[in-house]
């Protein structure tokens, strides 16, 4: 079906027949390492702090374990016991059959308890702990700077929080199973050796052969195998980049140039899925072999030793039993190996993440900033840059009364965007202070602090949830009436009434199915329902369509009533009114006053001012008086 | 896609490619099974081996017990010595060989049987893709790129899996079952059922378990990914969640979501431990009942030594793939969900596509009409988007369109590539009906810059020479510069070969408009659409820009949209829509005298300052 479907595309003809030079489907980045050492001694160190909690479960099973590989051992030996007393030439010895069979029912039942016990107890410790690990995470990435989380992509930490932790979690299952593997194999080495000792030591013979095989072997395979690891995602990310811009796809019409190629991804993979495939499947009569020679020399050999008298015929059954089981241990302990590689290579990634510094700490004897305080804010030569070396606000003082509305005005780069941000301390000042209320910024709990600093921020940000979800936000005791009233006072009501399901409603991801206008309506209304005494505005309304603007306008009526003001703005007209224009350039202070002052002023307000009117200042003459 | 779009479309997220009634299910199978049949020799190579393993597999047991009787016949006839060890030789040999022969073919049973799998993997993989790009916009608008993106992955994956896991092993069960109860009932009635008892209780409790599982694994999974986006929105949101403080309640929802996931976890492993720890017990259980009954019998004299050898290895040898008949039920479920969900894309029509006797478009004048066009989205009802549409535009000249978000501007330019067929009048170019000409060349006439285009991760350079990836460089350079780039990219470390990250994310709201308007540039189109294409870019760089465009616009028929008006006062003709209908239309100076919606637009847009919050307090 899918040959036929897919009908043979032909790249139009082009200069010399080829394919096209520039075209490429879903780039694939090999970013990560995957395999570190297999044994670094400070991530385990990590490791063990997330374990210790469960220490006992960790001892629990392992003893559980233990007594579950003794009883695997001791089932032939029971076998043994029973075939050997059944056939004493003395004959009918029933007491010895009913101890074996007595003895087998308890040797099932602890198998039975001790493997029940001890998979639930490794089951679940490791998924606590992957979940421990990943709160630890989140929680951490909650308190580091914003320095930190602006040059680290979301996908990034995602793959810490979402990929890394899982190797651990396979790690620390495999790490429990790999000692009942060595137990395993150390048992049925030691049980063989003493049933009888030569044919104990020509039976093992063959172990190392499949050692040896298993050495050379693996470090080619796992090549094979991350080939089509690595193929597979490059498929699935051209794919989901075909899904993602179809819509640009097929106006350009790449259709047929890109088919032909994600054939040549799509058989890439192909191939490097047959050829994992014999890797993996190549050891199958390597195992088989072995084993048959493993039973052919204990049939030959004691076989012999039977009929020569000197071991019994239930030995020789025992042995056949423990043949079978003879190669498991070898073949998950040097799987095991690469899956302490991978863990160690997470491992390490984790604690990068973990050990990033917080730098923005509340002090010891923090104070609350209570919401009686004025709302005034003040800068005191302020100096601050995210590179110590450079600083973006050099020696900055202004001060904000309560219930004033001061607009930020430079052009790009002169800092009002991290004037701002240390209003609500996501950056620490290098000199100088930042006071709210009277009070040092750095003397308040950040909480208290945030709590009286609401922002509106440039890009709307929603969250999945209803939209009542999404404008009450983080004020949980927020009533019903207090939301709607908020999203009244912003004009929001309107819109959201006509969404199918009202303040139900549920927003797409991010709020795809709103206008950008809509959502900024929205975290308006989100940041009245904040009720902060200070409310910090940083490009709010740019890129916002003029009927939405016009909403907008009303609602920042509603908002400032009664607060303080700090407002940034792309377009000038849009803070024309504001009690005070701060103009910076270069981290400076460089002009302060009201709109006429700086106008008449002539400086660089005045010419910020008319290169973004430039436009529509001859329309202006012909229609408006104003 | 532009705001009018979305905000026309109902997004909504439960839409999914929905899955095919149950009682389709054989037939789901049934194709698969088809699908697998197309590669005859691999299929044949597969089956062969498994039937040859599963026979050669059935021996051993046999052997080792001949094997252990061969020791007692010697002990029995007094015969020791070299003559005895002889005859230990036949069957340690045979085992060998027969050991090493299964080897071979299981190893072929299985890299064939995944070799199918594999292949019919990658047909699916090229038809999926090939359907992906054909399907209409309007599914796209409805099916969540996550569902598809999972189809190709997941749901391909099932159905790779079919033939490996669930056909083959049916075959390799049945006969290792079969042989096996022949061989053990034929020998002795009473010990052969014995020993064969655990193998219905482990065969309904694993399917039991496994399916149990994989409905556990799919909530699971659900809710893994409600965590992934309550972590994912924390961090893409970081700003918000700072500037609210909202860190502890953002720590309660991951503390909520992570419970609920953790809380699933465990219940897996509450399902599935008692339930191996179980099969093993029964296994067991039957074993200790053989070795009892056999045991008795051997002191009796009514069976073999080897005999029994014979039983307890045939148990063990079944114990392994008894307890797969659970993996291989799940497989069957498996392959039934994702094979109904991919076939249901593959069989979705493409509503959208040449008509039989389309004809390549031929350009003369290059004239654009759009006559009483109306247009309501499938599936949603008789609400028009479009009504009554008609105008008309020359090669050289620009149309404006005008109009409140969701007032349908987008949707009146998508109609012209034919994203969306219209449900009513006709659009032609040069007299022919869009809908009569070939895809291929209608959308080579048309270009659309839209607002928030997509960009691919490769390089810049790839990016602008996305439409036509023979560019010589000089054109791909000519182009930047027209749209104010090429200085920008000159500065960055790797020039043109700068990779775009995932998405375009690097590159700020402006530069990605620009790209994309230099990515238009390399066009030579018929009709050029601006969809809201500048609203990023400052004012500055906008007029230059917008030379560039006026040069490029010259032999070409031009639709602006904008909010800005400045961008569009000099328009040949402004169409200024409402509700779906152009309410006013003429040039700027024209609508402005009309005193009409327009023009108070206009006003509003004049004056941004004057009825602002922040003038209404303090401002003398």
């Amino acid at each position: 079906m899918a040959k036929g479907h897919a009908s043979e595309p032909e790249i139009e003809p082009n200069d010399d027949g080829r394919r096209p030079p520039r075209a490429v489907v879903g780039s694939h980045r090999i970013e990560e390492e995957m395999f570190g050492r297999a044994l670094d001694k400070n991530v385990m160190r990590r490791i063990w702090d997330f374990v210790r909690p469960y220490r006992a479960m960790v001892i629990i099973s392992v003893a559980a374990l233990l007594i579950f590989i003794g009883t695997q051992l001791l089932i032939p030996l029971i076998i043994r016991y029973a075939i050997d007393h059944a056939m004493t030439p003395a004959g009918v010895d029933r007491s010895a059959l009913l101890a074996a069979v007595g003895a087998f029912a308890l040797a099932i039942l602890g198998n039975f308890g001790a493997s029940y016990t001890q998979e639930t107890m490794v089951g679940k410790m490791a998924v606590n702990v992957l979940f421990d690990i990943r709160r630890a995470m989140f929680g951490h990435l909650q308190k580091v700077s914003l320095s930190f989380m602006d040059k680290t992509e979301v996908g990034r930490l995602m793959s810490r929080l979402q990929g890394d932790v899982n190797s651990i979690q396979e790690f620390l299952e495999t790490s429990v199973y790999s000692v009942g593997d060595v137990a395993l194999l150390f048992g049925i080495v030691f049980v063989m050796l003493y049933l009888d000792l030569r044919l104990g030591l020509l039976t093992l013979s063959v172990l190392p052969a499949l050692l040896i095989i298993r050495i050379v072997w693996l470090p080619r395979a796992r090549e094979a195998f991350m080939a089509a690891h690595e193929t597979n995602s490059v498929v699935n990310g051209a794919l989901a980049e075909a899904i993602h811009g179809v819509r640009t796809v097929q106006s350009m019409d790449r259709q047929q140039v890109n088919f032909i190629l994600y054939d040549d991804k799509a058989q890439a993979d192909l191939r490097a899925h047959l050829i994992a495939a014999r890797y993996a499947q190549v050891m199958v009569p390597i195992v088989d072999g072995l084993t048959g020679l493993a039973m052919a020399v204990v049939i030959v050999a004691g076989g012999s030793m039977v009929m020569n008298g000197r071991i019994d015929v239930g030995v020789l059954v025992a042995y056949l039993f423990y043949i079978q089981r003879f190669f498991d241990p070898i073949r998950s302990l040097t799987l095991q190996y690469s899956v302490m590689q991978r863990a160690m290579a997470s491992g390490r990634r984790l604690t990068d993440v973990l050990d990033v510094k917080i730098e923005v700490q509340d002090k010891p004897d923090a104070k609350v900033i209570s919401p009686e305080m004025d709302g005034s804010v003040e800068f005191r030569d302020v100096t601050f840059g995210y590179n110590p070396n450079h600083p973006v606000l050099r020696k900055i003082s202004f001060r904000v009364n309560p219930g004033e509305t001061v607009a930020l005005v430079g052009p790009t780069g002169s800092g009002k965007s991290s004037a701002m941000a240390l209003v609500h301390r996501f950056y620490d000042v290098q000199r100088g202070q930042v006071l709210i209320g009277g009070r040092d910024v750095r003397d308040l709990t950040q909480e208290s602090l945030g709590r009286q600093v609401a922002m509106v921020l440039q890009e709307p940000f929603l969250f999945t949830g209803t939209v009542f979800e999404n404008i009450r936000y983080h004020k949980t005791d927020a009533t019903r009436d207090k939301v709607i009233e908020a999203a009244k006072a912003v004009g929001a009501n309107d819109f959201i009434m006509s969404l199918a399901n009202g303040y139900e409603a549920q927003l797409g991801e991010r709020g795809s199915n709103l206008s950008l206008g809509q959502r900024q309506l929205i975290s308006f209304a989100r940041a009245l329902v904040a009720d902060a005494k200070i409310l910090v505005l940083d490009e709010a309304t740019a890129n916002i369509d003029s009927y939405t603007e016009m909403l907008i306008q009303n609602a920042l009526r509603k908002l400032l009533e009664g607060r303080t003001g700090l407002v940034i703005a792309h377009r000038l007209a849009t803070i024309r009114g504001a009690d005070r224009i701060i103009v910076l350039e270069n981290g400076q202070v460089i002009e302060t006053g009201n709109h006429d002052k700086l106008m008449a002023m002539d400086g660089l307000y005045s010419k910020l001012y008319n290169a973004s009117f430039d436009d529509i200042a001859e329309v202006k003459l012909d229609i408006s008086p104003h | 896609m532009s705001s009018d779009a979305v905000g026309a479309t109902s997004r909504n997220s439960s839409a999914h490619v929905e899955a095919a009634p149950l009682g389709r299910g054989l037939s789901t199978l049934l194709r698969i099974t088809r699908m697998n049949l197309r590669h005859p020799r691999q299929v044949a190579f597969a089956l062969g081996a498994t039937v040859v393993a599963a026979i050669l597999q059935s021996l051993i047991p046999q052997l080792l017990g001949q094997a252990v009787d061969q020791t007692q016949i010697a002990i029995a006839g007094g015969v020791t010595g070299t003559a005895a060890a002889q005859a230990l030789w036949t069957p340690a040999l045979l085992l060998l060989a027969v050991s090493a022969l299964r080897g071979l073919l299981t190893m072929a049973q299985n890299y064939f049987a995944e070799a199918v799998g594999h292949q019919v993997a990658y047909e699916l993989r090229l038809a999926c893709y090939d359907k992906i790009q054909r399907l209409s916009f309007s599914f796209h608008d409805r099916v969540h790129s996550g569902d598809l993106i999972t189809l190709g992955m997941l749901d391909l994956d099932g159905v790779r899996m079919y033939f490996s896991t669930a056909l083959v092993r049916v075959l390799q069960l049945t006969m290792l079952i079969g042989i096996g109860a022949y061989m053990m009932i034929s020998t002795d009635p009473v010990l052969g059922l014995v020993a064969l008892s655990f193998v219905p209780f482990v065969a309904w409790r694993s399917s039991v378990t496994q399916l149990k599982l994989r409905a556990t694994w799919l909530d699971l999974q659900e809710r893994l990914s409600v965590l992934g986006r309550v972590m994912e929105e924390n961090l893409a949101g970081v700003r918000v969640v700072r500037a609210f403080s909202a860190q502890d309640y953002e720590m309660a929802k991951f503390d909520r979501a992570s419970k609920n996931a953790l809380d699933l976890a465990h219940e897996q492993v509450d399902v599935y431990v008692p339930n191996t720890s179980a099969m093993t017990l029964s296994f067991f259980f039957a074993m200790g009942l053989v070795l009892w009954i056999g045991c008795a019998k051997l002191i009796a004299g009514q069976l073999s030594v080897g005999t029994l050898a014979t039983f307890l290895a045939f148990m063990t040898m079944l114990q392994m793939p008894v307890r797969q008949i659970g993996l291989m039920v799940n497989a069957f479920a498996r392959a039934y969900t994702c094979g109904s969900r991919l076939f249901g894309l593959l069989d979705q029509d493409v509503t959208i596509r040449d008509a039989p006797e389309a004809r390549p478009l031929e350009i003369t004048g290059g004239a654009l009409r759009f006559d009483n066009v109306s247009f309501a989205y499938p599936g949603a009802g008789n609400r028009a988007i479009l009504k009554n549409i008609s105008f008309e535009a020359r090669r050289g000249e620009t149309i404006a369109i005008v109009g409140a978000p969701g007032s349908g501007k987008s949707t009146m330019v998508h109609l012209i590539p034919r994203f969306y067929d219209v449900t009513g009048g006709t659009i032609t170019l040069d007299g022919q009906d869009i809908r009569g000409v070939t895809l291929a060349t209608l959308r080579k006439a048309i270009a659309i810059v839209q607002q928030d285009a997509f960009l691919f991760t490769t390089t810049i350079e790839n990016n602008i020479a996305y439409g036509d990836p023979w560019a010589k460089e000089q054109r791909i350079e000519r182009a930047s510069e027209s749209a104010q780039l090429h200085n920008y990219i000159l500065g960055l470390p790797a020039g043109y070969d700068t990779l775009v990250g995932e998405r375009g994310a690097s590159l700020s709201g402006g530069q990605r408009q620009r790209l994309t308007i230099a990515r238009t540039m390399m066009l030579r189109p018929s009709v050029v659409v601006f969809d809201d294409s500048t609203a990023a870019i400052d004012a500055a760089t906008e007029q230059r820009i917008r030379e560039a465009i006026r040069r490029f616009a010259k032999d070409r028929v031009t639709i602006i949209i904008a909010q800005r008006l400045s961008s569009l006062k000099h328009a040949d003709c402004i169409l200024f829509v409402e509700n779906g209908e152009i309410v006013e239309r003429g040039t700027h100076q024209e609508l402005l005298a009309k005193r009409g919606r327009y023009k108070a637009l206009n006003d509003l847009q004049l004056r941004p300052g004057d009825d602002i919050a922040i003038a209404c307090r303090g401002a003398p």
